[in-house]
């Protein structure tokens, strides 16, 4: 009996090939930012808005944002200490310079982890993609705010920024 | 097929006793949350005849001056009809604050405190009194 050598080995290039795609995908070769996953951080993170994935900052960043969560952006969003000890070291970890790294490749480039900036939205990269969208769109009601990634991108919440 | 139909109404049973189980542990939790505030607001003011929904409702959507000036009201981020949601300043959705239409809501006190804690700084830039929050959730329990 003679195998189908042929059928078997472009079935195994194809499997090859949608895994590449696949890995990329996840890997967000471009857009793709993991969510929360923890329940402390989803919660404390995610009431006034979406709760942001850590690789979307560097470590530094984060460490900076909790520690002056008295003034978060004109708000009072301090937690109690064993919370932001919890939110910190999960933030820290999955950041963009750590264990997020895979993720915020492009969106981190041309930024210094050393300015500790706090603003996604003044990301170089960030402002880059997002230079076509006319002010009207940021002031429409539904919007509100440059933080509503959620407005446009509907799949957010599950990590996708791609549209 | 037939252990199936069996199995079946049991399971049901199971899931309708659960679900009863919780939302009476819910309702004992409300109680005892505005049991504390009925105490506090007493303890303030010795003429203290009781929480008004009334009042309540006329707090939901009264303006202050003392808080931050893009929310003067608790309607500056939940809705004037609290069966339907609200926006924060960030744009995300509050679910509605009527306990009708978010039964989960007010079984958790930390989780209340916090929110009154935060919100009352915002909007009238103190905190609110004990007779503020007992009315306030009795508008909300009764919506």
């Amino acid at each position: 009996m003679t195998l189908p050598y042929r059928p078997i080995s472009l079935g195994l290039l194809a499997i090859a090939f949608s895994a590449l795609v696949f890995q990329r995908a996840q890997a967000g070769g471009s857009h793709y930012f993991p969510p929360v996953s923890d329940p402390v951080v989803k919660e404390e993170c995610g009431s006034c808005h979406l709760a942001f994935p850590p690789s979307m900052l560097p470590a530094s960043s984060w460490k900076r944002m909790m520690g002056e969560l008295t003034n978060h952006f004109g708000d009072d969003a301090s937690v109690d200490p064993a919370s932001a000890q919890h939110i910190t070291n999960y933030l820290v970890s999955n950041a963009g310079d750590t264990g997020g790294r895979s993720y915020s490749d492009k969106l981190l480039r041309g930024t210094s982890p050393s300015k500790a900036p706090l603003r996604i939205t003044e990301l170089e990269r960030w402002v880059k993609e997002h230079r076509e969208v006319p002010a009207w769109e940021w002031q429409h009601k539904e919007v509100r705010s440059k933080a509503n990634c959620l407005a446009c991108h509907a799949g957010a919440e599950r990590g996708y920024y791609d549209d | 097929m037939k252990r199936h139909a069996h199995k079946h109404p049991g399971m049901l049973l199971l899931a309708a006793m659960l679900a009863l189980a919780s939302t009476t542990t819910r309702a004992a939790a409300r109680d005892d949350l505005l049991a504390g505030y009925a105490a506090a607001a007493k303890t303030a003011d010795p003429g203290f005849a009781g929480f008004s929904a009334v009042r309540g409702e006329a707090f939901h959507r009264q303006s202050f001056a003392g808080g931050k000036a893009d929310t003067p009201a608790c309607t500056s981020c939940h809705a004037k009809d609290p069966r339907t949601s609200g926006q924060t300043p960030a744009g995300k959705a509050i679910d509605p604050v009527a306990l009708s239409a978010s039964p989960g809501r007010y079984a958790d006190p930390t989780k209340v405190e916090k929110w009154f804690k935060r919100n009352c700084q915002d909007v009238l830039g103190r905190q609110c009194t004990a007779q503020e929050k007992g009315d306030w959730l009795s508008f909300m329990i009764s919506q």
